[in-house]
C-alpha cells in the first residue's frame, strides 16, 4: 500500500505507520469500499466537468477543454505545521512587497551592494513606467502564490514566488466544495480549516485598495480577462462570479474623463479597481506591446494619475524570475532584518562562472530552469535526461548562460493518491494563495496541492499532466 | 451589467431557440416523410431546406434530398455554416461568456447539455438514432429555460435572454409560416384537398401547434383557421401575437430598468399598433406574404435597435 523509496511520504512515515495527521482519514479510508472509491472518483471528473472546471490546452485540436486530474486523497498538513508555514510565507510577502518599492524607488539593496544592478537592467519585467511611482496603498503584489516544496517532517522550502498573477486559486475552492460534496461524512469527523471565504477576503481586499481618484461609495472591482480562449478562463468568470464583480475584455474598456471606464448596456462606467489577469505586455498598446487587443489604450497614464488600481501592479514580475529568487535569501533580510523562515532552494546562478563550471560538471544531477521561464516548460531535469537531451541543453546553456540557473534534483515529498491498485505515492507541492493589502497580509489555510500523476514523475504542472488534491489545515 | 454580456445573453437564448426550432421543423419533415410517397417527401426534405435559406449550401454538397442527407446536413453538415451542433456551440459559448451572470443552475443546464449532444452530433446521424437525437435537441431547450425561469433574477440580464428567446421564436414561426403559404399559394382555392391539409397540419407540428389546434378546433384543419391561430393567437407560445407581447413586456422592464425608453421600445409600438390593427381576413387581403415579410423586417429592425440602445457593441 505504501512504497516510499526513502523520500519523504506525507501519509506513512518510514516504518510504513500512518502520521497522526492522516490517521482519522486513514481510519475513514479503510472503510470504505473499493467500488465506493472507484466510483467516488468518477463522480468527481464527471462534476468537474459538469460545472465546466476545465482549462484549455493549445495545439493539436484548436482549443480543446481539458480536465485538470483530481485525486480523491487530500494532503493533510497539521495546525503546527500550518502556523509555522504562514509566519515563513508572511515574512517573505512582506519582503517583496518593500522590495518593490524599493527597485522602484531608491534601490537602497542596490546601493548596499546586496543586488547587482545588472539583473535590473536585464530583467524583461522591469518596467521605467513604475520608476518614481507608488501605487494605491503601497501595494504591488495584491494576489501572490509562494510554490513551497517539502523534504522532510521540517524541511520545507520555497521554490518559486509568483508575484504576477499566480492562478489555481479556484481549484482550491472548487476542489473543497467537491470534497464536501462527495464525502460529507469525512468532515463531521475530521475538523478542517474553511477556505470558502477567499472571494470574499480577495473582494475585500481588493477594495481595500482604491485609487485617488475613487468617488466614494462602493468601489467598482472588475477582472479584466483575455477571453474565453485563455487557459484560466474558467477561473477569471469564477472570482469575478464570486466577488460580485464584472469580467471584462479589453474591448469593453475604454478610457473616458481619466477614468478606465466599462461599457454597460447604461453607458460607461468608472472601474476602481481592475483585477487583471492580463500579463503586463498586453495590458496597455500605447506604452507596452503595440498588436495587443487584450488590454486598455492609455490604461498606464490612468494608472500613473491615480485614476485606477490594477492588481497585481505593473511591473511585479521583476520580483519572480529565477534569478532574483537566488537572492531571496538576502532580500528577506535586507528588508525584514529578520533571518529567512522559510529557506529557499540551493541555487546557482550560471551568469556567475563558479557556478557555472559546478553546472556543466553535474548537468546529469541538476534541474536547470530558465530565469524567466515557467509551466514546466524549457527545463533540464539531469537525471531523468538522456545523454543526447543534457548535450543540447548544454549547447542552449552556454550560448546564454545569465538566462539559467540550476537546483539540486529534490528529493520531493509524496502523498499517496488513489489508483486502481489503491493508494500509491505521488511527488506533490504546495502552493498556498497570500492577499496584500493595507489591512494587512492574509494567508487562506492551505493552497493548491498539485501531485505528479506518474510514478516517480516531478513535475506536477497542469500543463504536464500534473493533478490537483484538496488541501487540509487541520484545527487544533 | 456590461453590453457585451447583453449582448451574450441575447444571443445565448437566439442560438438556443433556434436549436430546437431547427429540430421541430425536422421533426415534422421526418413524420411527413414515413407517411408519403417519395415525391412529396422529396418536396418535403427540399421546403425544410429552402424554409432554413440553405438551398445554395446544399445544392453545393448534396444531389439529392432524402432525409438522411437533409437532417445529417442541418445537424452537423460540415459545408454548413450554420449546422444545429455550431449552433450548440455558439449558445454555449455565449453561456460561457456571460457566464458570470447566468446562475450555476442555467450553466450546468447549458453545458450539460451541450456535452451530450456534441458528443451526440459527432458522428453521422442514422435512421435509428434521429429520433433521439431530435428529442435530446428540444429537451435541451426546455431544460434550460427551466433551470432559467427557475434561478435566475429578474434583472435586466434575465430580460435580454427572453428578448433573444421572442425575437428568434417569431422569426422562425414567421418564415415557416411563409414558406409553407408561398409553396401552397396557388392550391389556396382547394382548401380541404388531402395534400393541402396534410401540408397545414405539418405547419402546426413544426411549431408544435398540431395537439393545440385540433383540441381547439375539433380537429378541423383549414388554412384560415391555422394562419389565425399562428399570427394572431395570444394564448399559443409559438404564435407572432404572443413572442410580440411578450417582447413588448421585456422591452418595457429594460426601459424601465434603465430608466430611459429607446429605438427599440419606439419600433416595438409602431409594430404593435399595426399587428393589433389588423384581423385575419385583413391579412389575407393584404396578402399574408406581404404581412410575413413586412413581420420579419420589423422583427430584424427591433433586433438591432436592442443591440444599439444597450450598447452590445463598442
Amino acid at each position: 500500500m505504501h512504497a516510499s523509496s526513502g523520500n519523504f511520504d506525507e501519509m506513512f512515515d518510514g516504518g510504513g505507520l500512518t502520521r497522526p495527521a492522516y490517521a482519522e482519514y486513514r481510519r475513514w479510508f479503510d472503510e470504505q469500499s473499493g467500488e465506493f472509491l472507484r466510483r467516488k472518483s468518477r463522480e468527481a471528473d464527471d462534476s468537474f466537468r459538469r460545472t465546466g472546471i476545465t482549462f484549455n490546452v493549445y495545439g493539436e485540436n484548436e482549443a480543446e477543454e481539458r480536465l485538470i486530474p483530481f485525486d480523491i486523497v487530500p494532503r493533510i498538513i497539521t495546525a503546527a505545521e500550518w502556523r509555522k508555514l504562514s509566519r515563513g510565507i508572511e515574512q517573505r510577502v512582506r519582503a517583496l512587497n518593500s522590495f518593490l518599492y524599493d527597485l522602484y524607488h531608491r534601490q537602497e539593496i542596490v546601493r548596499a551592494g546586496r543586488l547587482p544592478e545588472r539583473l535590473l537592467r536585464t530583467n524583461d519585467a522591469w518596467l521605467d513606467n513604475m520608476v518614481g511611482f507608488t501605487p494605491p496603498g503601497g501595494i504591488y503584489t495584491h494576489i501572490v502564490g509562494i510554490d513551497l516544496v517539502r523534504t522532510g517532517p521540517d524541511e520545507f522550502f520555497v521554490l518559486e514566488d509568483n508575484a504576477r498573477t499566480p492562478s489555481g486559486v479556484s481549484y482550491m475552492l472548487e476542489n473543497r466544495e467537491t470534497m464536501m460534496r462527495m464525502f460529507p461524512d469525512l468532515f463531521s469527523r475530521i475538523a478542517v480549516e474553511s477556505v470558502s471565504d477567499y472571494p470574499r477576503r480577495l473582494a475585500r481586499s481588493l477594495a481595500a485598495c482604491v485609487p485617488p481618484a475613487f468617488a466614494g461609495g462602493k468601489p467598482t472591482v472588475a477582472v479584466l480577462t483575455p477571453g474565453t480562449y485563455n487557459s484560466a478562463y474558467f477561473e477569471h468568470a469564477f472570482l469575478a462570479d464570486q466577488m460580485g464583480a464584472e469580467l471584462v475584455e479589453g474591448s469593453d474598456l475604454r478610457v473616458v474623463d481619466g477614468r478606465v471606464q466599462m461599457r454597460t448596456t447604461r453607458g460607461y462606467k468608472p472601474i476602481d479597481v481592475l483585477y487583471r489577469r492580463v500579463d503586463d505586455n498586453y495590458l496597455d498598446p500605447l506604452t507596452f506591446n503595440p498588436d495587443s487587443a487584450l488590454g486598455v489604450p492609455g490604461i498606464m497614464d490612468v494608472y500613473r494619475a491615480g485614476g485606477i488600481t490594477i492588481a497585481n501592479a505593473p511591473g511585479t514580475g521583476v520580483a519572480d524570475d529565477k534569478a532574483i529568487y537566488s537572492f531571496m535569501p538576502e532580500i528577506v533580510e535586507f528588508y525584514t532584518g529578520e533571518k529567512p523562515l522559510l529557506p529557499n532552494v540551493q541555487t546557482w546562478r550560471c551568469a556567475d562562472k563558479d557556478s557555472l563550471a559546478y553546472v556543466l560538471d553535474n548537468l546529469s544531477e541538476l534541474v536547470v530552469k530558465e530565469v524567466h521561464g515557467s509551466g514546466g516548460y524549457g527545463m533540464l531535469i539531469g537525471p531523468t535526461s538522456s545523454k543526447r537531451e543534457i548535450a543540447a541543453f548544454r549547447e542552449k546553456l552556454i550560448a546564454r548562460t545569465d538566462n539559467y540557473i540550476a537546483q539540486p534534483t529534490l528529493a520531493l515529498s509524496t502523498c499517496p493518491i488513489y489508483t486502481r491498485a489503491g493508494l500509491a505515492p505521488r511527488h506533490l507541492d504546495l502552493r498556498p494563495f497570500v492577499l496584500v493589502s493595507p489591512e494587512g497580509i492574509d494567508i487562506t489555510p492551505g493552497g493548491l496541492t498539485r501531485v505528479a500523476l506518474k510514478k516517480g514523475s516531478l513535475v506536477v504542472n497542469s500543463s504536464q499532466g500534473g493533478g490537483t488534491k484538496d488541501t487540509w489545515v487541520l484545527k487544533d | 451589467m456590461l453590453g457585451r454580456t447583453a449582448n451574450s445573453l441575447f444571443w445565448m437564448f437566439r442560438y438556443l431557440e433556434r436549436s430546437e426550432n431547427t429540430a421541430r421543423l425536422l421533426e415534422a419533415a421526418l413524420r411527413m416523410a414515413l407517411t408519403r410517397d417519395l415525391v412529396t417527401a422529396e418536396a418535403e426534405w427540399r421546403s425544410v431546406i429552402a424554409t432554413l435559406g440553405l438551398q445554395q449550401a446544399y445544392a453545393a454538397a448534396h444531389e439529392n434530398y432524402d432525409g438522411l442527407s437533409v437532417w445529417n446536413f442541418v445537424l452537423r453538415g460540415p459545408s454548413n455554416p450554420g449546422n444545429v451542433r455550431q449552433m450548440l456551440g455558439a449558445m454555449r459559448s455565449n453561456a460561457r461568456m456571460a457566464r458570470t451572470n447566468i446562475s450555476s443552475d442555467a450553466w450546468e443546464a447549458v453545458n450539460d447539455n451541450w456535452m451530450k449532444l456534441d458528443t451526440m452530433l459527432a458522428r453521422p446521424v442514422g435512421q435509428a438514432a434521429v429520433g433521439e437525437v431530435l428529442g435530446a435537441i428540444r429537451r435541451a431547450g426546455t431544460q434550460v429555460h427551466g433551470a432559467f425561469d427557475g434561478s435566475m433574477l429578474r434583472d435586466d440580464g434575465y430580460h435580454f435572454s427572453r428578448a433573444g428567446t421572442f425575437i428568434e421564436r417569431a422569426d422562425s414561426t414567421a418564415r415557416i409560416l411563409d414558406m409553407k403559404y408561398f409553396l401552397l399559394l396557388p392550391s389556396l382555392s382547394y382548401v380541404g384537398s388531402s395534400l393541402d391539409t396534410g401540408q397545414w397540419e405539418q405547419v402546426l407540428r413544426s411549431v408544435a401547434g398540431a395537439r393545440i389546434y385540433s383540441w381547439l378546433n375539433a380537429g378541423q384543419i383549414e388554412a384560415r383557421g391555422i394562419v389565425e391561430f399562428l399570427v394572431l393567437d395570444d394564448r399559443f407560445p409559438r404564435s407572432l401575437a404572443f413572442c410580440r407581447n411578450a417582447l413588448r413586456d421585456n422591452l418595457a422592464a429594460l426601459a424601465r430598468m434603465h430608466g430611459v425608453e429607446g429605438r427599440s421600445n419606439a419600433l416595438m409600438r409602431d409594430a404593435d399598433t399595426r399587428i393589433s390593427q389588423l384581423d385575419i381576413d385583413q391579412i389575407f387581403e393584404t396578402g399574408l406574404h406581404e404581412f410575413l415579410i413586412d413581420f420579419l423586417s420589423r422583427n430584424a429592425s427591433i433586433a438591432g435597435a436592442i443591440a444599439e440602445d444597450y450598447r452590445f457593441h463598442a
